[in-house]
């Protein structure tokens, strides 16, 4: 995936079905999020333990974590809805501990399995978001964020007589009904299938331009496909605050090199290959393949087809890493 | 936006919410048909009100009985409107819009206020009925009505307090109904005489002074009393404030 460095390029298309403020409108780079020092315990629980963060517009920042790392708390406090023990937030420029309000305006925001009225129709629930956001326009409001959520064919149904990819879309709609220059959202995903996992992340993907999203997930391929900016959390820290791509590099197992000997013994290939001064280590896997690693994660195809020599050799392909192994790794306190 | 308007914010949207949600589902529309049974039964029971016996050109025989009968329903239609919010995780989405804590409450309060208010006047019938009859006082029914008003107002910001308290709406329901009980008990005269009895009369004047039952028989009378009002009113408010701190410390339960 590419990085979205500069949201302002993001095609003008985009920009219109979002209903997003044209791109001159836009300041690439502000800061809208400023947390530093977020703390919050629970009894003796330490939720979040000193957190410190930016996001600007145009960044795409994914939480993951496993569960109860703080991801959800730490989305709460920017909110407004739950008050830090310690530590200040900020969002575009107003701290949320002297004006929840303004902040709230400010802020669409998903909470975690996407609450509404159940007994309230999608239009009738949105026309109530619309008026206690005080909107003037709410019609057109409401019109465009059913377009924008693909709600059109449901607007007249009762919320919780829809499925549970349609109920997240009412959540996402309600969120972005004011035009927000912030969208915080809970585990978008979860608990959706594959196809309704994708109409949700393609739509986050089309929100992104001119705006800032925190997301938290613990997904970590939707991570690759939304985010542009990933930090991992565990037990309330942060643990990595890097980019999806750069985690990929450094997962393990990246960029190693797995084929099959069709000619000739494959111990004997692998020990060639463990020998070579670039080479982390080799090793016969279970099914009888070679698989060779790096030692610095560079993709070092050539210098196995060049070692194997004599040997002849199949289905030769070259591992990504995998976020999950790094995931995994980092979360065990192992260093990544 | 003055300091205390703006702590009131987005009380509009909810009470229109609330108010049209109870007649959104049958909920609403039972809850009326109960109470006009209810107090219809009560009004001309040989048993209870003998509007039909006495003879007499006055409501009394429908009003001396409404407390009673909104003991038990008005925490049913208190009971949903916070326990639901926090079962259902709507109250995180609620208080994240621009509506503050205090205006979401409020809003609550006189949506089930308002929707009272239609239940009570729906007895107009029996106000049509003693005015063909006979003479009225006037003076006298209207007092009655804004006696009922209130006191339907105070035993609906306790079951307020109890559904901010609990998830769950049956037990939201019941202690709200046992605390509306005991705070109607405190005025039968059996209570005040124990009271009188083992804690003197100054104890027992006190406690009398807190009947709901005295104050709501002196404005049914027509006296429309600064300090019986006041009671009314005071309550009210005193219940609404102890239901907002106890949402304050529950909502994120």
């Amino acid at each position: 995936m590419t990085e979205t460095d500069h949201p302002d390029s993001v095609s003008p298309t985009v920009a219109a079905e979002t209903g997003a403020a044209p791109p001159e409108a836009a300041a690439p780079g502000e800061v809208l999020i400023s947390v530093a020092d977020l703390t919050k315990h629970y009894g003796a629980i330490r939720a979040v333990d000193g957190i410190s963060f930016e996001v600007r517009r145009g960044d795409v920042l994914g939480f993951l974590g496993p569960n109860g790392a703080g991801k959800t708390t730490a989305m709460k406090m920017i909110t407004g809805f739950l008050e830090p023990d310690r530590g200040s937030i900020e969002v575009a420029g107003i701290d949320v501990a002297a004006d929840r309000l303004a902040v709230s305006r400010r802020i669409g925001y998903l909470p975690e399995d996407a609450p509404a009225y159940g007994e309230m129709t999608v239009e009738a629930f949105l026309r109530f978001i619309a008026e206690a956001r005080e909107l003037e326009a709410a019609d057109e409001a409401i019109d465009r964020v059913l377009e924008t959520a693909h709600l059109r064919s449901v607007r007249g149904q009762t919320i919780e007589t829809l499925s549970k990819g349609y109920k997240r879309r009412v959540g996402l709609a309600q969120a972005l009904i004011h035009d927000p220059d912030v969208l915080i959202l809970d585990e978008p995903t979860d608990g959706l299938d594959p196809n309704q996992k994708a109409v949700v992340q393609d739509l986050i993907s089309s929100l992104s331009a001119n705006r800032c999203i925190v997301l938290s997930t613990h997904i970590l391929d939707e991570a690759e496909r939304v985010c542009n900016r990933a930090v991992i959390l565990s037990e309330g820290r942060i643990l990595v605050d890097s980019t999806p791509d750069a985690l990929v590099a450094q997962a393990p197992g990246h960029n190693a090199v797995r084929f099959r000997v069709t000619e000739g013994d494959a111990a004997e290939v692998a020990a060639i290959l463990s020998a070579a001064d670039w080479c982390a280590g080799a090793r016969v896997l279970p099914g009888g393949e070679v698989e060779a690693e790096p030692r610095d994660g560079q993709n070092r195809l050539n210098d196995v087809l060049a070692a194997v020599g004599e040997h002849r050799v199949a289905d030769v392909r070259v591992r990504e890493g995998r976020l999950d192994e790094l995931f995994r790794d980092v979360t065990r306190g192992v260093a990544a | 936006m003055s300091g205390f308007a703006r702590r009131f914010t987005g009380m509009r949207a909810v009470l229109r919410r609330e108010f049209h949600g109870y007649f959104a589902s049958p909920l609403g529309y039972i809850f009326i048909v109960i109470f006009l049974i209810a107090s219809g039964y009560l009004m001309v029971s040989r048993d209870f009100g003998r509007f039909l016996e006495l003879r007499e050109a006055n409501l009394d025989a429908l009003f001396s009985y409404l407390p009673w009968i909104f003991v038990v329903l008005v925490p049913a239609v208190a009971m949903r409107l916070w326990a639901e919010e926090r079962r259902s995780g709507t109250v995180e989405l609620l208080l994240t819009l621009p509506i503050t804590l205090e205006g979401s409450y409020l809003g609550k309060f006189l949506a089930g206020w308002a929707f009272l208010a239609v239940s009570v006047f729906l007895t107009w019938p029996a106000v049509f009925q003693v005015a063909r009859l006979g003479d009225p006082d006037w003076g006298a029914i209207f007092a009655s009505y804004v006696a009922t008003l209130l006191a339907a107002g105070v035993l609906l910001a306790i079951g307020l307090l109890f559904s901010a308290l609990s998830k769950n709406q049956v037990v939201a329901f019941i202690l709200a109904v046992a605390a509306s009980v005991g705070f109607l008990l405190i005025g039968v005269p059996q209570t005040q005489e124990f009271v009188g009895k083992w804690f003197g009369g100054y104890v027992e004047r006190v406690v009398s002074s807190l009947s709901l039952l005295d104050h709501f028989e002196t404005l049914t009378r027509g006296l429309l009393q600064l300090n019986s009002l006041l009671f009314f009113v005071l309550f009210t408010v005193g219940w609404l404030v102890c239901g907002m701190l106890v949402l304050g410390q529950t909502k994120t339960n």
